[in-house]
């Protein structure tokens, strides 16, 4: 392996994850309440999961995003939108000026992750289409001796695109270790449950037939998370897998686990309540 | 086309060690020049076309020049939202290769017909279209890419094309490119001006009949979107010109040239367009058989 610039990670960011998580909750409840704009409960689903990345996994460096020396994260459930650009203001690469903007008119972030947005490596949206691109990655920096890894978000709704399976595959047969893939295993999709829609159980079992290490976490504990990413990194030979148990909605009662609100804005009165209760639950 | 197109994609990979190539699980017996000599920058995906496309993004994104091959519409409409998101949406240097461009796969039935390819890639902005006419402009089209590298779709015929080019001839998106003269004058300005493989079916028209010594013969080997303002200024030399492409006129090349005057409110000339009926979807034949009954002919549509 080709020996890369130290890129300053760990440290660099004064913010523990758990601080990280709660500002990232709080600002994605404000940006989807002022844009009037859907997939909260996705947002909150996986806001753990990118406290945990942004704040104790990924090297990055906040003031120039696209070093050449970073872990490259790709977020293919780009309908989560609003939680990964509040991340990312919150550890400094846009600015809270830039949430502002959300999905309002001739803005860059629109509610669907884009690239032109600084921190994003891909434009995502259609599902199924950053775990191929990821293996990319992960198989260029292979052959070319780099030591940057990759790291994939992925909903459990899209784990129902074939393409995901095809880079499953690739992914095993190239043996990547390099690639991290992480699923955000809330159990609902657009309509109805995961099982109810099209059955992904024994979801760790067909991953790990298909030679993936697989490593099954609570999606909203922080040192779970942390272990997981760690022991992906002192894994050989196989991509990992992080099969992340999540709850929709987590961290708003009136939100968690329900369908509705992979379509809902909060009104006034459910922001003030949502952002009452994080609060409550971080004071 | 398709010896031209692997000899010189390994000329260029000598020299440029960023190209890549990755195949579907297709190309026996024409890719293996690339996949012996550059055995770091081969990869077959197998059968999965949308991870083929998706991961030749992901490499592109990571300073490779990838071109992923395979026939017909396997490497285009099987992956087609790959290539208008992951490709041409972010502006990576990806180039699709398809082998076996309009009928060329005829006996082998509708699933490997190419009739539909150019309509599905040039509604994508930043695509620029590659369609050589003989094994020489394979090669230009090649050099092009490769010093140009961007979201691109190099269409190849497949085996046995005649070569009318000179091995340095040197091509620009939206430039007809010009072969012969018209050799008679009567006043009226013709041209005849072909797209893809089809370059052939022309140049023999103009040797076997009279009817069309008065035409002017250009190809157009690379176009798209963005070359379309080049075309106003090009046509207003002509008071008649028929367009010949080996794709249903549906969003074809005959289209796509009307669209661009259009957009400009350019004078339109005579414009005939030889090109593909849908009658022929679903016939089998071979490629000169297929051509003719789909209407693609000089001499049915006389002169």
């Amino acid at each position: 392996m080709t020996k890369v610039e130290e890129i300053e990670t760990l440290g660099t960011l004064n913010l523990s994850s758990v601080d990280l998580a709660r500002k990232i909750r709080l600002d994605t409840l404000a940006m989807v309440h002022a844009a009037k704009a859907s997939h909260v409960g996705s947002g909150m689903s996986i806001t753990d999961i990118l406290a945990v990345l942004y704040a104790n996994t990924l090297r990055y460096r906040p003031e120039d995003p696209k070093h050449p020396a970073r872990d490259r994260f790709i977020v293919s459930k780009g309908h989560a939108a609003a939680a990964v650009y509040a991340c990312l203001a919150n550890v400094g690469v846009l600015s809270q000026d830039d949430l502002a903007t959300f999905g309002q008119q001739g803005s860059r972030l629109m509610t669907h992750v884009n690239h032109k947005v600084r921190g994003v490596e891909l434009s995502t949206g259609s599902l199924g289409h950053g775990l191929p691109f990821g293996v990319g990655k992960a198989l260029a920096g292979k052959r070319q001796g780099k030591d940057w890894r990759v790291y994939v978000l992925l909903s459990d709704g899209e784990m129902d695109e074939g393409s995901n399976w095809e880079a499953l595959m690739f992914a095993a047969h190239a043996r990547l270790d390099n690639l991290v893939a992480v699923i955000d295993y809330n159990k609902l999709q657009s309509l109805a449950s995961t099982e109810s829609t099209l059955g992904l159980e024994p979801l760790v079992d067909k991953l790990a037939a298909f030679n993936w290490n697989v490593i099954e976490v609570d999606g909203h504990d922080h040192d779970e998370l942390r272990r997981a990413f760690y022991q992906a990194n002192e894994n050989k030979g196989r991509p990992t897998l992080i099969l992340a148990h999540t709850v929709k909605g987590k961290g708003v009662s009136f939100m968690e686990n329900s369908v509705a609100w992979h379509y809902k804005s909060p009104n006034d009165a459910e922001l003030a309540l949502a952002v009452r209760e994080i609060e409550g639950n971080h004071a | 086309m398709r010896s031209a197109f692997i000899d010189e994609l390994c000329t260029l990979a000598e020299e440029h060690p960023h190209i890549a190539l990755m195949v579907g699980d297709l190309g026996y017996s024409v890719i293996e020049p690339f996949a012996d000599r550059f055995p770091d920058r081969f990869f077959n995906s197998g059968v999965a076309e949308q991870n083929m496309a998706g991961m030749a993004a992901g490499m592109a994104s990571e300073g490779y020049h990838v071109f992923t091959y395979s026939i017909a519409n396997f490497p285009t409409f099987r992956c087609a939202e790959q290539i208008r998101n992951d490709i041409a949406y972010h502006q990576l240097p990806v180039t699709t290769v398809s082998v076996g461009g309009g009928l060329a796969y005829g006996a082998l039935g509708y699933s490997h017909h190419a009739v539909q390819d150019y309509a599905l890639l040039r509604c994508m902005p930043n695509m620029l279209i590659a369609a050589p006419g003989d094994p020489a402009e394979v090669r230009a089209c090649l050099r092009y890419l490769v010093d140009n590298p961007q979201p691109s779709y190099l269409r190849l015929g497949k085996t046995g094309e005649p070569t009318f080019r000179s091995p340095d001839v040197a091509l620009a998106p939206g430039a007809w490119l010009p072969l012969d003269p018209a050799e008679q004058d009567d006043g009226v300005r013709r041209a005849i001006l072909t797209t893809g493989a089809t370059l052939e079916l022309a140049v023999k028209a103009k040797r076997e009949s009279d009817a069309y010594a008065g035409h002017a013969l250009f190809s157009l080997p690379l176009w798209g979107m963005e070359s379309k303002p080049a075309q106003a200024a090009q046509c207003a030399e002509f008071d008649e010109i028929i367009t010949v492409e080996d794709h249903l006129q549906d969003g074809g090349f005959s289209s796509w040239l009307l669209e661009a005057l259009m957009a400009q409110g350019a004078a339109i000339p005579k414009i005939r367009s030889i090109s593909l009926s849908p009658e022929v979807c679903g016939q089998v034949g071979s490629q000169a058989f297929l051509n003719r009954s789909g209407g693609l002919t000089f001499e049915t549509q006389g002169a």
